[in-house]
């Protein structure tokens, strides 16, 4: 493998890399004034990026010939799609960003830089074939992020989450870098496939350790329940536009991230760990469910929803199947778009002086003041609930055939009975919309990046979804095939 | 069967309408409405006159492969034939019904037209993922037509309606996933006749019988309906009456039976047993019924029990008369419902005691109450005794106790229905209020009419409903005879061996 080779499988990085850095100067020189400028210099990168990585998904690059820097990395179609997910997902909140920030007079020059700076941290993430490649990228990723809760400087609820994002992230950090140390110890490796071969002939005591604490520090970054403490007050804190973020591209990181760990570096101990995810399934699932109910913060309540979200996703992932991994990838890019699409629409929700709204009583009657809104906001909660025949049905569905698939028929009867405690407050939402009288506190107009990227994820999770489902899930199978070739 | 995608079709006109009517202002959308439910009462009739009765089991069939994982196949049999008739038939009804409404209507048209996709979607799906994609998809627009345009405690009655329903049904979902992959096929013609582990059925008939028996629906997950009906607006109860309950019946004979006959059989006694509760409890609970809506809620109940034993009696008069009194119910029970909702719009209230001696006052409206309570109660000549008389024939060659208990039902139908009609329209005048609304208008002679037409010819001349599903329960009662429990009646045929030998002893005669 030369070191040629090597280079042109990191090229979309490279991009994102050399723009991130280049991009830092023109914000230290031009200063907050271009910041607009480098928004949109920022997404024509992540566009480029999205476009190189692209062509690899669509063949289902895999094999010996995606491997790079000797077995540190590589660019097969999973990461590939996951890539995609990701550079859409950070594309799409640098549009809704800046409108947020600048009415404020708080939008930096750094924000899109630091954004562009996570999203290649989550793509070496998602690439990551060594504990140590997986630890620099999570940490690029985590270090960006810490920033960027804390962005509204003068806000103190955005320091505070900024500083407990930090704290609780560090600790995660140290809980990942014991297991990733008692690994290597038992291991003699860092590197999935040496890692899987030396466990190959079963688990030690430490090495059991060794993973047990590396999915705990994963798992504090995907928020599955019990590390899930932090969600919903960094979620509440930052400002709504990171909070898009972090609901989207790291939680699309981070799980790619542990399915290739789990299956890969620890693909032959699928009994050792199939109990932690199915606990942790389970357990987000129903306590992300049973949270959302008393929240009265639309972030808040969003926060609970993706904790549930991830607990179906993990589902996928405890099949431990090609269908499973597949699944987990539907899930995901449906999961992006629902996600993005709701905090857009919390985005539009603002009174007559342009502040935002969060509270959920705000949205009282939304759907005769502000219809459009109510409507795409609608579908979107019916979609994350798993109601057909919005998208978001497909999800759950896709998933829990897996689950079914590979004899995890009681994991799926739990599964599906507790979506319906959180159907429950989904339905609320729609309740507060549509049957109860207007606040009168939503006004305003919105402006028309909102409205597309809006009108876009309505549209994908809506029943025209389905003519989609074809293509991803064929996409998604080539791209689950990958990461059970390596097998 | 013809280039000419008739199903697509129903299911695509309502659609466009609904999204017509999102975009119209209000007078616009009652006639969007209405064109669209009447162009496709005209294709159903069309259906229906084009259905080849004694053909192929499945006709209409389309198959597109537009989607991963399940496939858009539609087709009907004749007793999907009969209920979707039965839809598009009560829908303009509906519309008509709905003049009352000022508020959002455009919004409200749209429920009703997507609603209307559904219920047609359900009947006319042939792939079992399709099917629970309208089944399930319903709890949209119902939601909203309880939640927004219903009574006061309309939001507890649309959480309940919501959460109760989606409960029941998403162990279904688990248990189609098993079948598909145990069958390898998601055409449900095909899992019809597909033959699962006697063990196996045992799980996968109870993860259905979650979800059918709510949505029916049987003692003691009946309680959501009351609730529902009370506050839904008027057409709301007529389609939640008249076809989503339906939707349960018509799962046990698409599913339920054909696909686990044996446990069926195995089951059967507790289907008989929640029945017999069902028809004698929700009878008595009926008769104690103050408010209008309620009592006729819960003749539902009573009369799905009735349903429930018809098709769990395993032959074919049980399962004529299931169907029978599901299409006479529909009708019915939506009549009922309307009648209620003639008197609400005047005096904007369902307590019984604040009618009295309507037929003074409002004659027309009298005759018409009259003629469908009749029904209700399964009076002979109306479309309710066909189906309960053949389904308790049905029963009582399986279960003579089941019967006694089941035929007490009509007897206190009879109770509760016919007190309640002589305490709204005998007797005297007690308020002035109510003596002096206005008899029927035009308008509700139109909703009125038609369903007083059907009902008679439903009970006058069975057999052009009969006949169309004939070759289907006679497939299914084969299907379900290796497992048909044995009955305690012991029937014997009567003596034609006299005849017979009389016949013979005059031949030799000669």
């Amino acid at each position: 493998m030369d070191s040629v080779a090597s280079l042109q499988l990191v090229i979309p990085e490279i991009v994102l890399s050399l723009a991130g850095l280049a991009l830092l100067l023109v914000a230290a020189w031009a200063g907050d004034k271009a910041s607009r400028a480098i928004s949109v210099a920022a997404c024509v990168a992540l566009g480029a990026a999205f476009f190189l990585v692209a062509p690899s998904v669509c063949a289902g690059a895999a094999g010996p010939d995606t491997s790079a820097f000797f077995g540190q990395f590589r660019a097969d179609a999973f990461a590939g799609f996951a890539k995609l997910m990701i550079f859409a997902a950070s594309g799409a909140v640098l549009v809704i960003a800046p409108t947020y920030f600048e009415r404020l007079g708080a939008m930096r020059a750094e924000f899109p830089v630091l954004v562009l700076f996570a999203a290649l941290g989550m793509s070496v993430m998602v690439s990551a074939t060594d504990l140590m490649t997986l630890y620099i990228g999570l940490e690029l990723n985590s270090l960006s992020a810490y920033v960027l809760a804390a962005f509204l400087r003068s806000d103190s609820r955005s320091a505070e989450a900024g500083l407990k994002y930090f704290v609780l992230g560090a600790l995660a950090s140290g809980i990942l870098l014991f297991g990733m140390s008692l690994t290597y110890g038992f291991a003699g490796t860092t590197s999935f496939a040496g890692i899987r071969a030396s466990l190959d002939g079963g688990l030690s005591m430490g090495a059991l350790f060794g993973l047990v604490f590396v999915l705990a520090g994963l798992a504090f970054k995907i928020s599955a329940v019990p590390f899930h403490m932090w969600t919903p007050d960094v979620y509440e804190g930052a400002p709504t536009p990171v909070t898009a973020f972090f609901a989207s591209a790291p939680k699309v990181a981070a799980l790619a991230l542990t399915a290739r760990v789990s299956l890969d570096a620890f693909g032959t101990e699928v009994d050792a760990w199939r109990q932690i995810v199915i606990f942790a399934a389970l357990a987000s699932i129903v306590v992300g469910a049973l949270g959302a109910i008393g929240q009265s913060n639309i972030k808040r309540l969003l926060a609970y929803s993706s904790i549930n979200n991830v607990g179906f996703i993990l589902i996928g992932l405890a099949c431990a199947t090609q269908a499973g991994a597949s699944a987990m990838l539907v899930y995901l890019a449906i999961y992006v778009a629902m996600t993005i699409g709701s905090f857009v629409a919390v985005l539009m929700l603002k009174d007559e002086n342009g502040a935002p709204l969060e509270a959920i009583s705000d949205l009282a009657g939304l759907s005769r003041t502000r219809p459009a809104l109510a409507w795409a906001l609608m579908a979107l909660m019916f979609s994350l609930a798993g109601i057909p025949p919005l998208f978001g049905f497909w999800g759950k569905f896709v998933v829990f055939q897996a689950a079914v698939e590979a004899d995890l028929i009681v994991l799926a009867a739990i599964g599906i009975a507790a979506s319906v405690i959180g159907a429950f407050y989904y339905i609320k939402i729609v309740k507060v919309m549509f049957f109860d009288e207007p606040a009168g506190t939503a006004h305003g107009k919105s402006d028309w990046a909102h409205w597309v990227l809006l009108a876009i994820c309505a549209a994908a999770v809506s029943p025209l979804g389905y003519l989609l489902n074809q293509v991803l899930g064929s996409l998604a199978d080539g791209a689950a095939a990958t990461l059970f070739l390596t097998a | 069967m013809g280039g000419f995608p008739i199903l697509s079709v129903l299911l695509l006109v309502p659609m466009a309408g609904a999204i017509a009517c999102l975009f119209s202002p209000a007078n616009t959308a009652r006639q969007i409405a209405l064109a669209a439910t009447l162009i496709n009462f005209a294709l159903s009739i069309m259906l229906w006159a084009q259905f080849d009765i004694g053909g192929p089991q499945w006709q209409f069939t389309e198959r597109a492969e537009v989607f991963a994982g399940f496939s858009y196949a539609l087709g009907i049999d004749g007793i999907a034939l009969l209920l979707i008739v039965l839809s598009t038939f009560l829908m303009p009804i509906c519309i008509l019904a709905s003049q009352s409404i000022e508020k959002r209507v455009g919004e409200y048209m749209a429920a009703f037209l997507f609603m209307e996709t559904l219920m047609i979607g359900v009947f006319a799906a042939q792939d079992i993922f399709l099917f629970y994609i309208m089944f399930e998809a319903g709890l949209i627009p119902m939601y909203l037509i309880i939640g927004v345009w219903g009574g006061a405690d309309r939001i507890y009655a649309s959480y309940k309606f919501f959460l109760y329903t989606l409960l029941g049904s998403v162990l279904m979902l688990i248990a189609m996933l098993w079948m598909v992959n145990e069958a390898g096929t998601t055409d449900i013609p095909t899992l019809m006749a597909y033959d699962f582990p006697a063990g196996a059925q045992t799980w996968l008939w109870l993860a259905f019988f979650a979800s059918f028996a709510v949505k029916m629906p049987m003692w003691p997950v009946h309680t959501w309906l009351p609730d529902a009906h009370v506050q839904a607006p008027t057409a709301g109860s007529v389609i939640l009456a008249g076809v989503l309950l339906k939707m349960g019946g018509y799962g046990f004979i698409r599913f339920s039976l054909p696909m686990f006959p044996e446990a069926s059989a195995q089951f059967a006694w507790l289907v008989y047993a929640l029945s017999m509760i069902a028809v004698v409890a929700t009878s008595l609970i009926a008769l104690v019924q103050h408010d209008m809506k309620k009592l006729i809620a819960y003749s539902s109940v009573a009369h799905m029990a009735i349903v429930t034993v018809g098709l769990f009696a395993f032959n074919v008069q049980g399962l004529e008369g299931g169907m029978m009194v599901m299409l006479g119910h529909g009708l019915v029970s939506g009549a009922l419902f309307l009648c209620v909702g003639v008197i609400y719009d005047r005096l904007h209230t369902r307590e019984i005691e604040r009618y009295g001696g309507l037929s003074i006052n409002m004659p027309h409206y009298a005759l018409f109450f009259m003629l469908f309570t009749m029904a209700s109660v399964g009076l002979p000549g109306t479309s309710n005794f066909v189906g309960e008389f053949l389904a308790l024939a049905g029963i009582y060659q399986v279960s003579t106790w089941v019967t006694l208990v089941c035929t007490t039902g009509i007897i206190l139908g009879a109770a509760y229905m016919l007190y309640l009609y002589a305490r709204v329209a005998f007797g005297v005048q007690k308020h002035p209020d109510a003596a002096a609304m206005p008899d029927l208008n035009v308008r509700e002679y139109v909703m009125l009419a038609p369903l007083a037409a059907a009902v008679l010819w439903m009970g006058v001349y069975p057999e052009s409903f009969l006949a169309p599903m004939r070759a289907d329960i006679r497939a299914l009662e084969a299907r379900l005879a290796r497992a048909a429990p044995e009955g305690d009646s012991h029937l014997t045929a009567g003596r034609p061996a006299a005849a017979a030998a009389a016949a013979a002893a005059h031949e030799g005669e000669h």
